[in-house]
């Protein structure tokens, strides 16, 4: 197990609001990091800083190379899905396609290996069927497995999720972090969800941010230490019967 | 009809119109279609507004006013960009700003300008019988330009396009490419000025494009429906104006409207016709 990437206490934030203060955090292979908090306590603003869209104000981001050497396209992303313009004139094959972008030439037309990839892919999340429709087209559900082909497609060291569970029903939920455990197994994931009922089912570690990160080793996690984290979120337990558990309160 | 047509071939003015319009048609078919995907019918329409400042700039220092009118709407166009990412001001306002600085520009120029301001209704409104065959060689010139860089970086543009912010994830120079692209709108619209004028020619880069996208909701399909959707709407616009003697530009703006008018009628129709038969078995 070696390491992907670390980050060094890093700041970071929007003109003169800092989001992020002295953040720490090591990812390694086969990590699956659960990152919650509430919102607008800087959980995507800190996605965006590994994936190098903004600049820290202090600290930094390295990467590290694995032993084969490959470094070039170590991150695969899953943005959140209300920004993007689902009018735009794409199929669902082409979606899945840009995931290589970095990897392929900027000249080269598809290969037939390619194209094969990425129906490998669709047949994979069982909506082969759906290739050729343009992406407005599509539900919800559909629309996020079409994000996570485009993601995978390039097999990134590193996936990154962001509130993957918007706009998709449970039972897809449920599915959906199957996927991720299997994919688990060939590359580190970090899923952002301001939902920690499911996530920490599946995580193995979790992460708290608001503003500061703590993190914290096991996917169990309690209201004490939440509240130690200054973390203000609702919390889960874990039992046989999935259940939220509410604070104790005088009818 | 075809006697009608065959006449025509035989006036030099009518046969520049033509190849005008062919030039016109492929550059704005390709470029509007890049316009209505990214949604910059507003930044396209302040950059033809603006460039009526290079206009009115090349009237008065005499030189020809399309050279100028290119410069300064690439300028605006690239300028609009920048600012918007840096100075933290709302695109659409910079662009009315850019939109009626121009124009502004223009009129004082021209006002300025010794003696009458000739052809200047020909900018406004187009006037694709006075087409000149130098004309005709920078239209060449930009086409080649325009459809050499969508056919090389066809892919690029279409991912970028759809998802700016992953494709910077991939490392991939999004801005250069902005502004690449946004300066081949200023140069396609500067040079469907003579067909269209300044005031109408947006409508080439939209009506085609918005046609083409209820047949196809595919990139590519949509720019080739747009070539043939608007060198067809310039072609009878062309005829119309001859036949009753009415300006040009606005006749083949008039031959658009209504063909995305009946086309959209036809849609609805099949649709409901569609549910209808669903809905029955």
């Amino acid at each position: 197990m070696s390491k992907i990437l670390e980050i060094k206490d890093v700041s970071a934030g929007y003109g003169n609001e800092i989001v992020l203060s002295k953040i720490n955090l090591v990812i390694n292979d086969h990590d699956f990091i659960g990152i919650i908090g509430p919102n607008g306590g800087g959980k995507t603003t800190l996605l965006k800083v590994i994936l190098g869209l903004i600049k820290p104000y202090r600290g930094s981001v390295m990467f590290f190379d694995d032993k084969q050497g490959k470094s070039e396209n170590i991150i695969g992303y899953l943005p959140q899905i209300n920004q993007i313009d689902l009018q735009f004139p794409i199929s669902v094959k082409e979606v899945v396609l840009s995931g290589l972008m970095s990897k392929e030439g900027v000249f080269s037309r598809y290969a037939g290996k390619q194209k094969r990839l990425a129906e490998d892919l669709l047949n994979q999340m069982g909506i082969y069927n759906l290739r050729k429709k343009a992406i407005g087209e599509l539900s919800g559900g559909q629309l996020q497995r079409v994000y996570l082909c485009r993601a995978i497609i390039s097999s990134p060291r590193l996936l990154m999720l962001d509130e993957p569970n918007t706009f998709v029903d449970t039972r897809f939920e449920t599915d959906f972090y199957e996927i991720l455990k299997g994919l688990n197994t060939k590359m580190a994931i970090i899923v952002v969800s301001h939902d920690v009922g499911t996530i920490s089912w599946y995580v193995k570690t979790i992460a708290c941010v608001n503003k500061n990160l703590h993190y914290h080793p096991t996917n169990v996690i309690t209201q004490e230490q939440l509240a130690s984290y200054n973390c203000p979120i609702q919390i889960i337990t874990h039992g046989d019967i999935p259940h939220t558990v509410l604070e104790i309160h005088k009818h | 009809m075809i006697e009608l047509f065959s006449e025509l071939l035989n006036y030099r003015f009518f046969t520049n119109a033509l190849l005008a319009s062919l030039f016109t048609s492929i550059n704005c078919g390709i470029i509007g279609s890049y316009i209505v995907s990214r949604r910059l019918v507003f930044i396209s329409g302040g950059i033809t507004h603006a460039s009526f400042g290079g206009i009115g700039i090349g009237y008065f220092f005499g030189f020809n006013p399309i050279v100028s009118a290119a410069i300064f709407a690439v300028l605006s166009a690239l300028g609009i960009e920048f600012i918007a990412k840096k100075a933290e001001i709302r695109e659409d306002s910079l662009i009315g700003i850019f939109w009626s600085f121009g124009m502004a520009l223009g009129i004082i120029f021209i006002f300025l300008a010794p003696g009458y301001a000739p052809n200047l209704m020909g900018y406004l409104f187009g006037s694709l019988l006075t087409v000149s065959p130098a004309d005709i060689s920078l239209m060449i010139a930009l086409t080649v330009i325009v459809a050499v860089f969508f056919i090389f970086f066809y892919k690029v543009i279409l991912f970028i396009s759809f998802d700016q912010e992953y494709a910077k994830t991939h490392k991939f120079p999004v801005q250069i490419v902005n502004y690449i692209l946004i300066s081949l709108v200023a140069l396609t619209i500067v040079m469907s000025i003579k067909v269209a004028g300044i005031i109408l020619v947006i409508s080439l880069l939209t009506i085609p494009q918005t046609i083409a996208n209820l047949f196809t909701k595919s990139f590519k399909n949509i720019i080739f429906l747009s070539v043939i959707i608007a060198f067809l709407g310039a072609f009878t616009g062309l005829l119309l104006s001859y036949i009753y003697n009415i300006p040009s530009g606005a006749s083949i703006i008039m031959s658009l409207v209504f063909a995305f008018i009946i086309v959209k009628l036809f849609s609805i129709l099949v649709n409901y016709i569609k549910v209808k038969r669903i809905v029955s078995t």
